[in-house]
């Protein structure tokens, strides 16, 4: 498939309107489209003020949480005692997402923008931006557009730092970043204190994914106003999403709707159905660490922070990844399990432990070795693995095994009862 | 209530502690043992292992107890079912992995693991069907090996070398549960101070190679005692199987070693084990030396010493040579001995001292293994003796009498008496007239001053061999029948009330981590 795809009639182009515009990528044809204007305005404006604006638009963290962003930026100490830092999150490891690739590929200037005006806001004298290890061309493209702005003098004093990351889905958890970047292991830190406290180099920090924060120059350029209408549904979900949409599909891509866009119109229409032939079997909306939908709730669900909860899931960081009838979620299961255990960076006990030892029995009962209690153990586990941890990518592990077992029983069966082939795990 | 403490209640029991408490901690004050394997009071909170899970009122899901301070009214959980289920498979997460090895592991008997699984873990495993994870053995220095498949992950050897040595060798490498503790390729786990690891490792991964299969857990006496390798005078418990010491660890003593001993100290107890001691009472008879009972050696010393003072009008003098390992009370006995109870006579007192070099523990403050390698060199200048024995020496040449306080290396011996109390009869002590058998610091109880004035006891920890006496007791008979100490203690407290720098203080008082000598307070001349 590959991008840039021309975009759908239903999409809301405002961060993915110069997708696939190469000239975009240049900081004169960045200028040309008007881009930096947002940030030589915000440089003149009261930090508070554009907190503030922020606050007020409704933006919410596009990393995974979904933590209101202004309300983020308004813990950062008001008395300034010490140095403040900016840790902008370009590490999407998250299997199923990569739209913060994509902004970053096309649009690098819109992100050294959004970077920069939020730098400004919370009076941060650094900024790294964390790009995932595997990212080579991104990276490439951030480099060439931070030395040209840069020479442009846009960032005034301020300085930007890109910081390659090693390859740990892990360290896209914003504490574990935080280490990262001071040149410590990737483990997640507990809290308190939390980062707007001690955060980098145990200084007051702020952590925005790179998506959350291409919005802002938009939020500022056009008010606060223009994106909170910019949703369908709740007021509490504002804003237009980039939604990166892959599996059993006929056009995967990233498709950029505003909040409350029906998923099933997104898989249908925008992502062009299923295969020939084919029907919908589940969907994880929010990139792998939230619970799966069967076909009726994927099909029912609005794209939004409540729209997801209400189906049980959640809206994550926007990895929508399709199912298809083909489709054996007990060996996709296994896999996300195998995934999350491979990652986990064993601080935890539940977590190292408890991830390997779940994807064992999934690998047990796909080579029909496994018995019906076994998904009671899978169930315990997964309970014993939620909400105990310093991070959530235990419970990150839990969520589609509890999901899958409870919508997909009848696979899990079939392997145990014999009536299913066992496949090689 | 008294001001500025925060009030809460654990499991029912309202405990005041100070802002800033953590839970772990608050709980202990109100008797209760939260189960922890991360947590360790001489390391910074890691917050890992997830095992001091409890309840608390208003909180939306249960918290780690060694991770969150106090507040104001909480009300902490520790028995809830939630809290221990959540507890329950911890341990079960923690076993899965485990090779359950405890009948040939050292740390049985005294294993966190196997304590908080009795205590709450489950019955049976439901992981039956899997191959454990195995790494080999891994011999991480000179006296510590890593079990690695017996470990829990908990990083407190990581953060003990990192945060407190101060020479971060291990770390965690790998993730997921391929994860194990590392050294550094080209490091060593040899820091004078690495041996805690070992200590300090809930279970049997980390092993000292010098107590490997010595002994089980439950065949072990321990006795509080301080530690003779230095002038620092760290707590230590002495472990003895059959009369024998074993190993020694450190006690936690926070104004003196927190919970730490140093490696040099650690090793330092085999000569308490030695086989050729004097085991009876030796007097000069016919220019040789014969064994006699207590009776007879103490009326000949004491006879011996009488006449001496006769002489010492007329120029007699009397030295003592003491080593600065014996007690406080030995070394006040032996001054009383020879100068008497206002120090009407002449007499000298001297000692020396090993040195080595200074080896510190960088995280934690005034804590080092201390040049001077003996217990009590503050003990011995306090009482009047001098560090340096040459000119000690000299007046031995002409002294009436010379009397040895277990101090084989100097060759006191000049024209006048010779009394040795010693646990060998070195060389240079026979040709003593009197040689009196002692007990050596496992075998005694007594005090040792530390360099900063610290008077501390040290207690019995085994039987001393034979007729062999504590050295305040031999030296005790030899005063006047009235001022004869019957115990340590009465020795303490007769110096305490004799000696101003020890003003102020009883032996009972000092309890088992001591007390420190009352500032300013000189030496009567
Ligand atoms: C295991 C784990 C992995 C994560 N990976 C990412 C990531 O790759 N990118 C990201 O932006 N946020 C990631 N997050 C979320 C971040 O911790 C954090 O919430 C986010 O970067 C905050 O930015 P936002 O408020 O702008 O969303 C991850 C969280 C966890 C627990
Ligand atoms: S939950 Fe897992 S990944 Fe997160 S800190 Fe704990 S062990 Fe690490
Ligand atoms: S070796 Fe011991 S102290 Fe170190 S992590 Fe393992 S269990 Fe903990
Ligand atoms: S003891 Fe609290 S988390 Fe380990």
């Amino acid at each position: 498939m590959g991008y840039p795809h021309k975009p759908h009639p239903r999409e809301t182009v405002v961060l993915s309107k110069h997708f696939g515009d190469p000239e975009a990528r240049t900081y004169k044809g960045w200028v040309r489209r008007g881009g930096y204007e947002a940030l030589k305005n915000a440089l003149a404006t009261d930090p508070a003020a554009i907190i503030e604006e922020v606050k007020t638009s409704g933006v919410r963290g596009r990393g995974g949480a979904g933590f209101p962003t202004g309300l983020k930026w308004s813990f950062m100490p008001k008395e300034k005692t010490k140095p403040h830092y900016l840790c902008v999150n370009a590490d999407e490891s998250e299997p199923g997402t990569f739209k913060d690739r994509e902004i970053m590929r096309w649009t690098p200037h819109a992100l050294l923008e959004g970077t920069a005006i939020a730098a400004h806001a919370i009076r941060a004298e650094v900024t790294y931006i964390y790009v995932r290890g595997e990212f080579t061309e991104p990276l490439a493209i951030l480099e060439k557009a931070l030395a040209e702005a840069s020479t442009a003098g846009v960032f005034g004093n301020m300085k930007i730092y890109l910081h390659r990351g090693a390859g740990a889905y892990i360290c896209g958890e914003e504490t574990a970043m935080m280490n990262s970047i001071e040149g410590k292991r990737g483990n997640p830190r507990i809290k308190p204190p939390f980062p707007a406290a001690a955060g980098v180099f145990g200084m007051p920090t702020t952590i925005n994914n790179v998506e959350t924060l291409v919005a802002v120059p938009h939020i500022l350029k056009n008010g606060a106003a223009w994106y909170k209408g910019l949703s369908l549904s709740n007021p509490k979900s504002t804003g237009t999403k980039l939604f990166s949409v892959c599996g059993h599909l006929a056009k995967p891509g990233n498709y950029e709707v505003t909040m409350g866009f029906p998923l099933k119109d997104l898989l249908y229409e925008l992502g062009g159905g299923m295969r020939p032939g084919r029907t919908l079997k589940a969907c994880i909306p929010g990139g792998s660490s939230v619970p799966i939908l069967n076909r009726e709730e994927s099909e029912s669900c609005l794209l939004d922070y409540e729209g997801c909860v209400e189906k049980g899931t959640m809206l994550g960081s926007g990895g929508v990844i399709v199912f298809d009838d083909s489709t054996d979620m007990v060996y996709q299961i296994m896999r996300l399990a195998r995934f999350y255990a491979h990652e986990s960076c064993a601080q935890c006990t539940q977590c190292r432990e408890g991830t390997a030892w779940t994807t064992r029995i999934l690998e047990r009962i796909l080579t029909g070795q496994g018995a019906m209690k076994d998904l009671d153990l899978l169930l315990d586990l997964a309970d014993n693995m939620t909400g105990k941890t310093i991070c959530v990518l235990s419970d990150s592990c839990a969520a589609p095994v509890v999901s899958g077992i409870k919508k997909f029983k009848s696979e899990f069966e079939a392997y145990i009862t014999g009536k299913k082939r066992p496949v090689a795990a | 209530m008294p001001d500025g403490l925060i009030n809460l209640t654990v499991d029912g029991v309202p405990v005041s502690v100070a802002p800033g408490t953590l839970v772990i901690e608050a709980a202990k004050q109100a008797g209760v043992l939260v189960p922890h394997y991360c947590y360790h009071p001489g390391l910074p909170v890691a917050g890992v292992c997830r095992m001091c899970l409890v309840e608390i009122e208003k909180a939306p899901k249960l918290q780690i107890a060694c991770a969150t301070p106090v507040t104001e009214g909480m009300i902490v959980r520790t028995q809830s079912s939630q809290a221990k289920d959540a507890r329950q498979s911890v341990l079960e997460f923690l076993l899965i992995n485990h090779p359950l090895d405890c009948p040939i592991c050292d740390q049985a008997g005294e294993c966190e693991l196997q304590d908080f699984v009795f205590q709450e873990g489950r019955a049976g495993t439901r992981y039956a069907e899997y191959p454990k994870r195995f790494n080999p053995v891994e011999d991480f220095g000179p006296d510590v090996l890593y079990v690695a498949n017996r470990c829990i992950l908990c990083t407190r050897c990581v953060r003990f070398m990192e945060d407190v040595a101060q020479e971060p060798v291990l770390n965690v490498s790998e993730r997921g549960d391929r994860a194990y503790i590392g050294i550094h390729p080209d490091a060593r786990l040899d820091h004078p101070w690495a041996g805690n690891v070992v200590d300090l490792c809930p279970v049997g991964s980390l092993l000292s190679k010098d107590f490997l299969h010595k002994a089980r857990a439950w065949e072990l006496d321990k006795s509080a005692s301080v530690c003779t390798g230095c002038t620092q005078g760290c707590n230590v418990t002495l472990d003895v199987r059959d009369n024998v010491i074993v190993r020694v660890r450190p006690r936690p003593n926070l104004e003196v070693n927190r919970y730490f001993i140093c490696d040099h100290g650690r090793m330092s107890y085999r000569w308490m084990n030695r086989g050729d001691r004097i085991e009876a009472p030796l007097v000069k008879q016919d220019g040789e030396l014969r064994a006699v009972d207590w009776d007879e050696a103490l009326d000949r010393a004491r006879a011996l010493l009488r006449g001496t003072r006769g002489r010492r009008g007329r120029g007699g003098a009397a030295v003592a040579i003491v080593s600065p390992k014996a007690s406080t009370e030995a070394l006040f006995l032996a001054r009383r001995v020879l100068a008497g109870k206002e120090r009407e006579h002449e007499w000298t007192g001297a000692f020396q001292v090993t040195m080595g070099e200074e080896a510190p523990l960088a995280g934690v403050p005034n804590l080092a293994l201390r040049p001077e390698r003996a217990p009590n060199v503050k003990g011995a200048e306090l009482l009047g003796y001098t560090n340096g024995v040459s000119s000690a020496l000299r007046v031995a040449q002409t002294a009436a009498v010379v009397l040895v306080l277990d101090e084989p290396d100097v060759p006191a011996h000049g024209a006048g008496a010779l009394i040795y109390l010693g646990v060998t009869l070195p060389e240079s002590a026979r040709g003593a007239d009197i040689v009196l058998p002692i007990a050596n610091v496992a075998e005694e109880e007594g005090t040792f001053v530390n360099r900063d004035g610290r008077v501390q006891r040290y207690f019995p920890a085994k039987p001393a061999p034979g007729m062999a006496r504590p050295a305040w007791w031999a030296l005790g008979e030899l005063l006047e029948a009235p001022d004869r100490p019957g115990s340590a203690a009465e020795a303490f407290d007769l110096l305490a009330g004799t000696v101003d720098a020890f003003a102020g203080l009883s032996y009972a008082a000092l309890g088992v981590t001591g007390k420190g000598i009352g500032q300013g307070a000189g030496v009567p001349a």
